[in-house]
């Protein structure tokens, strides 16, 4: 347990931490909106956020939360009002910001490729002490809302229509699951990079959804595959030299992988299982009575 | 409860984009009457019920749920919602519980679910025939189960309007006898319903009063048209394509 040691590491390891948790937490309803890459648009944005904060010598964390929100308040409008380009706006947007932070940073006096290079990919021994209680706050918030408005952010992404007429202010739900997206991408910024925030999201859910029939065993599930992976990766990179982000998004792929394997033959026997019960309900029905698979409806 | 109507529509229009869906549109559903609305494809049935639970805006007329004007209706845990789908599944795995439990959000919009939220949830599950699968993944369902699940879903708040899109689309037969007996069930306690519906089938001996849309417009009030019992049969072809000049017909009729 030497790597407890430096504060450095313990830093990291409760940043880690709450990536783990909100990543997964939020990617549950992105995954579940059938919206999985919109994490990755909201990284890009956020460039233009971390370049904006070293151009104004203020923190890069806070600066890349307010453009990342912005972003997606503009993506989830855009969602919802646009018309038939809306994929074309969407990429404007995501160019548009990941351009604007290497612009940004460039000007900047203190910054360079270098310090973008720790946003993108993630850098967990550069993590300050300031970072943890912002990374902290926002984990907070983005915790609260995932879990104490789970019935409702689950109602607007399995259904929006039925959720309009259950009288929910789905536009605002809407919003703050895209704001709340977007301040899980800048608490995840630090550790896994802005370019693999997206991954963390989704290959948890991706994972547990291989063995679970519900939504609840998926979003704890992937909870609990996005503490193990973003924890170990990181405990990973105090013994070898290799980037967090990387290491940490491998490990949730192999995951994946494995729980695919396993998932396989549990399929197999829950698909044997029905056609069991079927054959048996068969025998019961009468002879005369047509099969209700020939009847044109 | 008064004889007031609990849908009242008067005169609808609506369109969409430049297209004119809705032409002066009249429609009355009053307490405890099962209305089918009728038509071929793209005559405006669906338009015509999504105006009424305010996903598409009118541009012209008026429309009241339980005598309230539908902009100021906020007592949405009186109407249940079959929206037209093919499927109750997301992209995540959710069980038919958990889709079901959705529908008592009209009830209760925050907070817990309590003891009985619960035990509504249950009785809906059970009207549609499904107890012994709730907890069973919604995707590991047939085309006619995920319809019952929807119903379900629009049976937990237990409304008193009953508000559904085709829900007889892509449902096998036996599905389809569930239904009309949950309906059924549901007509004898009291509940109205609107129903847009291709043809009658089980459904018929249910339907009090049918109105038949036609590009917009209604072309038939009243008793089911006769001539629905045949052609309403599983196996009819539903296929209209109207031309501007045609005599004037139900929609149904061919």
């Amino acid at each position: 347990m030497e790597f407890l040691e430096p504060a450095f590491m313990q830093r990291a390891l409760l940043a880690a931490l709450l990536v783990g948790i909100t990543a997964p937490a939020v990617g549950v309803y992105l995954v579940q909106r059938r919206q999985a890459l919109m994490g990755d648009g909201i990284g890009h944005v956020a460039m233009t956020g971390v370049g904006l904060g070293f151009l104004l010598n203020s923190s890069p964390v806070w600066m890349a939360t307010l453009v990342a929100v912005a972003g997606s308040v503009a993506m989830e409008l855009i969602r919802a009002y646009g018309k038939t380009r809306g994929d074309l706006t969407l990429a404007l947007l995501f160019y548009g910001g990941m351009a604007g932070g290497v612009l940004l940073i460039n000007l900047s006096p203190t910054g360079s490729n270098a310090n973008l290079t720790s946003y993108l990919f993630g850098s967990l021994s550069t993590v300050s002490p300031e970072d943890v209680t912002a990374i902290s706050i926002l984990a907070a918030f983005v915790v609260l809302v995932t879990i104490g408005l789970r019935r409702q952010l689950f109602a607007v992404s399995q259904d929006e229509e039925f959720a309009r007429v259950t009288g929910l202010p789905v536009r605002a739900l809407n919003l703050l699951i895209a704001v709340t997206a977007a301040v899980t991408v800048t608490v995840a910024m630090r550790v896994v990079g802005l370019l693999l925030v997206s991954a963390l999201m989704v290959v948890p859910v991706a994972a547990a959804q291989q063995l679970s029939k519900s939504f609840r065993a998926t979003f704890v599930g992937a909870v609990v595959i996005g503490v193990v992976v973003a924890l170990s990766g990181t405990v990973t990179t105090y013994y070898v030299e290799a980037p967090p982000g990387a290491t940490i998004v491998l490990y949730a792929i192999g995951i994946f992988v494995v729980l695919t394997l396993l998932a396989t033959p549990l399929a197999k026997r829950r698909a044997r299982a029905a056609e069991a019960a079927t054959r048996a309900c068969d025998a019961k029905v009468p002879a005369t009575r047509r099969p209700t698979d020939d009847v044109k409806v | 409860m008064s004889d007031k109507p609990v849908i009242s529509v008067r005169g609808a229009t609506a369109a969409l984009g430049a297209r004119p869906v809705l032409r002066g549109v009249d429609l009355t559903v009053r307490p405890g009457e099962v209305v089918a609305l009728l038509g071929a494809n793209g005559s405006g049935k669906s338009t015509a019920v999504r105006s009424i639970i305010g996903q598409v805006p009118l541009t012209g007329g008026t429309i009241e749920l339980f005598g309230t004007d539908r902009k100021r209706f906020r007592d949405w845990a009186r109407v249940g919602y079959v929206p037209q789908r093919t499927t109750a599944a997301g992209g995540v795995p959710a069980t038919i519980r958990e889709v079901v439990s959705s529908g008592r959000l009209s009830r209760r919009k925050f907070g817990w679910l309590t003891k009985a939220d619960r035990a509504a949830v249950e009785r809906a599950i059970d009207l549609v025939g499904l107890a012994d699968r709730a907890a069973d993944s919604v995707s590991a369902l047939s085309g006619g189960q995920h319809q019952r699940v929807l119903i379900a879903r629009a049976l937990a708040s237990e409304p008193e309007l009953l508000i559904m899109d085709e829900p007889m689309a892509g449902v096998d037969l036996a599905s389809q006898e569930i239904l009309a007996a949950t309906l059924r069930e549901q007509v004898a306690g009291g509940t109205s319903v609107l129903l847009v519906l291709h043809e009658l089938g089980p459904l018929e001996p249910l339907i009090d009063r049918a109105v038949v849309l036609r590009d917009g417009c209604v072309v038939h009030d009243g008793p089911p048209p006769e001539a629905l019992g045949q052609h309403a049969l599983p196996g009819h072809d539903h296929v209209h394509p109207h031309a501007a000049d045609e005599p004037l017909r139900t929609g149904l009729l061919t």
